[in-house]
């Protein structure tokens, strides 16, 4: 159990499609204020954890629990209150590209219910810390990925959530691009209390204050702070501890 | 309640920036029905003779006897391309960005069937400013009472479209509509031809007809048209659009035709 006050948490969580079991009983913390790592190998089960905890998907077992306001709450269904401190980053994209930036961010303001006048502000500040705001008229199909990538972040932040879930946003983008990125939401983290959930399969993203939860085969290998994590294990680095972990399963008698 | 307005303004001004920037999206909804009208209806005009029925008081052309069923035919097409929409935004994972509003998903849905309803209205009023030039020139009213009828009807072929679209897994399945729903719908009720020809033509076309949803769209545009409230029609068509309506949102599913990955 951390010691740090949590976001989100998951407790024998399990989901499966039809015989696939995507997870197995996951219990999994979500640190508040901080940049959150979910780290795995493609078919980890991360976009399932992904979809359940953005409501997209109803829990088959086991259970969510939010710390809203500080008290846990089960979420069997994702209320208003949680939907309305959500901010959410697809691996797809899910921008229009024939509409404009600025067109695009207002529709998503629209939809978590902003007055015009404060989603224009607001919309504004969020284009402006990424420096794009001199993009807000290009219609979306002129940006290149990395551009596209940051106006999406803009977008899930424009109604100035508590919590901000990214599923594998740097996919496709270049080092400059995603170092970029993630120093941007840390500092949103550092600054504003921002809770981040991160998830990618590329470990230089993660920094080693940073909490980890290792997915592998849809059952928590690791989890733990990624300095704590390389202590406990003796590895190197992430990327020798992922080895293991996938070199470790490999060795498992299959069943 | 202010809070659902912005949401439902927001979803219904995606809709017509969308429809706006797909000028080619216009073009096709006003050529499809007009090819019918000046040269299909110009070409049968002699061969098919309209006797005199209700609403209209007197012998009419065959351009004014399927006008409506081409309002109609603009309300189909156009309910069908949301429905599409609708199977690409899922399958493209834009679908994902809607239902992590706030909102209640059922009003989430019931705004965007009105909002592709509310798209096709221009459509609607830019098809009969066109087809005056054939002739086609019902009374002043009747443009008025014609606007809450497209609307009805739009929104139980918008329904029907999303009822269709949550039994689709991929999009390349779309297709398929186009030959077993569209066409059958338009041509299996009295867009065309009026529900006594098709008795004559065979008991069992007829009963068909009778029973295409289609069918009370049309007859509840043509009567409103020429100013006349059909009660029954307007019925049938308020009680079909609940019925689609609540079975199209009950069987939503977001995650349809989406694969775990490997």
């Amino acid at each position: 159990m951390s010691d740090k006050p949590l976001y989100l948490a998951t407790s024998q969580l399990s989901y499966r499609y039809g015989a696939k079991q995507a997870l197995h009983n996951l219990d999994y913390q979500i640190v508040k204020g901080q940049f959150n790592a979910l780290l795995g190998a493609n078919g980890a089960g991360k976009s399932t954890l992904f979809s359940l905890l953005a409501g997209l998907l109803k829990p088959q077992q086991g259970q969510i629990i939010c710390y809203l306001n500080g008290k846990p709450s089960q979420l069997k269904r994702p209320s208003r209150e949680y939907l309305a401190q959500l901010g959410v980053v697809f691996q797809q994209s899910t921008l229009d590209p024939d509409l404009s930036v600025g067109q695009n961010l207002l529709y998503h303001a629209a939809l978590q219910g902003m007055a015009p006048k404060a989603a224009q502000r607001s919309i504004q500040v969020e284009l402006e810390r990424l420096q794009l705001f001199d993009r807000l008229n290009d219609p979306v199909r002129t940006l290149n990925g990395g551009h596209k990538r940051r106006v999406e972040i803009a977008r899930a932040l424009v109604h100035q959530p508590q919590f901000l879930m990214l599923d594998e946003p740097t996919v496709g983008l270049d080092l400059d691009t995603r170092q970029q990125l993630t120093a941007y939401l840390h500092e949103r983290c550092q600054t504003q209390g921002l809770t981040v959930l991160w998830t990618t399969h590329l470990i230089e993203e993660i920094a080693l204050e940073d909490p980890v939860l290792i997915l592998h085969q849809g059952q928590a290998q690791h989890a733990g702070t990624c300095a704590n994590l390389l202590a406990q294990t003796g590895a190197n680095d992430l990327k020798q501890l992922l080895q293991r972990t996938a070199s470790n399963s490999a060795q498992e008698p299959k069943l | 309640m202010i809070w659902y307005w912005r949401v439902f303004c927001g979803i219904t001004q995606r809709e017509f920036l969308r429809f706006i920037q797909q000028r080619s999206r216009f073009l096709s909804a006003l050529v499809r029905p007009l090819l019918w009208l000046i040269v299909f209806a110009a070409g049968f005009r002699a061969v098919l003779g309209v006797s005199i029925m209700p609403p209209y008081g007197t012998y009419i052309t065959y351009q004014v006897y399927i006008a409506p069923g081409l309002v109609a035919m603009i309300l189909l097409f156009n309910a069908m391309q949301s429905a599409l929409s609708m199977v690409y935004d899922r399958e493209m994972g834009s679908m994902k960005l809607l239902l992590t509003s706030p909102a209640p998903r059922s009003f989430l849905l019931i705004s965007k069937l009105v909002a592709t309803a509310l798209v096709a209205l221009p459509q609607v009023y830019g098809f009969l400013l066109i087809a005056l030039w054939v002739e086609v020139d019902p009374p002043l009213i009747g443009y008025l009472a014609v606007l809450p009828a497209c609307l009805l009807v739009a929104l139980m072929l918008g329904a029907i479209g999303l009822l269709i679209s949550s039994f689709i897994k991929q999009l390349e399945n779309f297709a398929g509509v186009m030959n077993f729903v569209i066409f059958p719908m338009f041509f299996l009720s009295s867009a065309l031809y009026p529900l006594w020809k098709m008795q004559e033509a065979g008991p069992l076309l007829y009963t068909i007809c009778a029973y295409n949803p289609f069918t009370y769209g049309v007859e509840l545009i043509r009567f409103s048209l020429y100013g006349e409230l059909s009660l029954s029609n307007l019925v049938i068509v308020t009680g079909l659009t609940l019925v689609f309506t609540l079975l199209a949102t009950l069987s939503f599913d977001p995650q349809r035709g989406q694969k775990p990955k490997r």
